[in-house]
């Protein structure tokens, strides 16, 4: 047997639809009941409330209005099947578009990225520069100079070869002394020499379109080193 | 035919299988049978949209794109949860969006106090002792007693509307109904019991009018 207390009309009205729900514990509803057994107020507030919950819980009081169900599967045959065609090509389309965005971007970031540097002045060192010309070149940078021009480095271990040499063992035209044919590309490159060195520095290499420069990891840091400031 | 073709025409089946095949043949690209597993929900998400908007075009409107949402998230839905419960989310949460962006919907007819609503916090006590006894569930056959219990929770504040609605007439549960309006269990609990208790006392003078018990006469029978 529940052991229950004694409750007067407010607390049953208080519980009343928790009662009703089954969610009073055991003692509440021990007690609940009592009340109930012996105040004909509260049980009629039961009655009613539990008719109230029986009534409006009918499937039937759930009315559409007429013809709601005709216009909803039209609207859902319209757009859900209409729109599950268009889902059946987004199911490929979205790939597609996806490839071709990648491949646009890609085009882009060759025209900026790797075509840009190619008009800088040490991309293209070498249209003017006489193969046979007689240039110095020294172990503290690979920058090759005309003689005597004072941004040699390491002025002790500096030597005498042809720019073609030079070139080929991955030097690159000073852009002080050898500016004059460098001409075109500092007249494309508003950035200066600085702008251009550091393009370089960011793709680490520095890239021949003429052939004139070969393609050596850390070419491009030497050159920007090599590049003395104003 | 596809395993949902024959599950809905497999009266033996059980409706929740049915349910899931019909879901799984959605989820995987049959989207015509996307109206064959709303339809048995199609008047529950209705009442609860008419609840909120309390108008019924937009209540319908609101169904509509509640069910489009549903199409476009239906490979979300997961099998941890009620498909019933999760529509009338859908369907609450459109409704709430609408009535919110287009402040259109008539403003209360009549409030929580006239309604006997009041304070929120404060106790309610029923006003009417009249002794019901339990109502034949006939009397929902008559026109005019489904009109008479509309009218009744359509004069209800609100707040007590959509909660009763959710768990009265949609059969959500507590916690479901809390997350359905956004609001705390105890919230619910709250205005559910003055929700009752009002319509309760609104509809006490029906009972005692009899209107409730009064039966329509059979086809083909007479009075006298």
């Amino acid at each position: 047997m529940v052991n229950h207390e004694v409750v007067n009309c407010e607390q049953v009205w208080r519980e009343i639809s928790n009662y009703i729900d089954g969610d009073v514990d055991a003692t509440l509803h021990a007690s609940m009941d009592e009340h109930f057994r012996t105040c004909k107020r509260c049980a009629s507030v039961l009655a009613g409330t539990r008719n109230v919950v029986q009534l409006y819980g009918d499937e039937r009081m759930l009315e559409v209005p007429a013809g709601f169900s005709r216009r909803l599967e039209r609207r859902l045959a319209k757009n859900v099947v209409k729109g599950s065609g268009w889902s059946s090509w987004s199911a490929w389309l979205v790939p597609v578009a996806a490839v071709a965005l990648f491949t646009g971007a890609l085009a882009l970031m060759d025209q900026f990225t790797f075509k840009h540097p190619a008009k800088s002045i040490l991309a293209e060192p070498g249209h003017d520069i006489p193969p046979d010309m007689l240039v110095v070149v020294s172990d503290g940078s690979k920058v090759f100079h005309v003689a005597g021009c004072p941004f040699i480095h390491d002025k002790a271990t500096e030597r005498t070869i042809t720019a073609k040499q030079a070139m080929q063992d991955g030097y690159v035209p000073c852009s002080r002394c050898l500016r004059q044919y460098l001409k075109t590309g500092l007249s494309e490159e508003p950035g200066g020499d600085d702008a251009s060195a550091e393009a370089e520095e960011e793709q680490g290499e520095v890239l021949s379109t003429a052939g004139h420069l070969q393609k050596k990891p850390g070419a491009g840091l030497a050159a920007r080193a090599s590049i003395p400031d104003d | 035919m596809s395993e949902a073709k024959m599950a809905l025409n497999n009266p033996g089946q059980a409706g929740g299988t049915r349910e899931q095949d019909l879901i799984l043949s959605v989820q995987r690209g049959q989207h015509e049978l996307f109206y064959e597993l709303v339809r048995p929900y199609e008047r529950r998400v209705y009442a609860a949209a008419l609840a909120i908007l309390r108008n019924e075009q937009d209540a319908e409107d609101a169904v509509q794109e509640a069910m489009l949402k549903a199409f476009a998230n239906i490979r979300q839905f997961r099998a941890e949860a009620r498909f019933s419960t999760w529509l009338i989310q859908i369907t609450v949460n459109e409704a709430l969006m609408r009535r919110r962006r287009e402040r259109t919907v008539p403003m209360e007819g009549i409030d929580g106090l006239r309604s006997g609503g009041g304070d929120e916090e404060s106790d309610y006590a029923p006003r009417d002792f009249a002794d019901w006894r339990e109502i034949p569930s006939e009397a929902l056959e008559r026109k005019e007693v489904r009109q008479r219990l509309t009218e009744a929770l359509a004069t209800l504040d609100r707040k007590y509307r959509e909660v009763f609605m959710l768990r009265d007439l949609e059969h959500l549960n507590i916690q479901e109904t809390a997350e359905a309006l956004g609001i705390t269990v105890a919230s619910v609990k709250t205005r559910l019991l003055r929700a009752r208790l009002m319509l309760r006392d609104l509809l006490a003078a029906g009972w005692e009018q009899g209107w409730f018990s009064r039966l329509p006469f059979e086809k083909g029978t007479k009075p006298w």
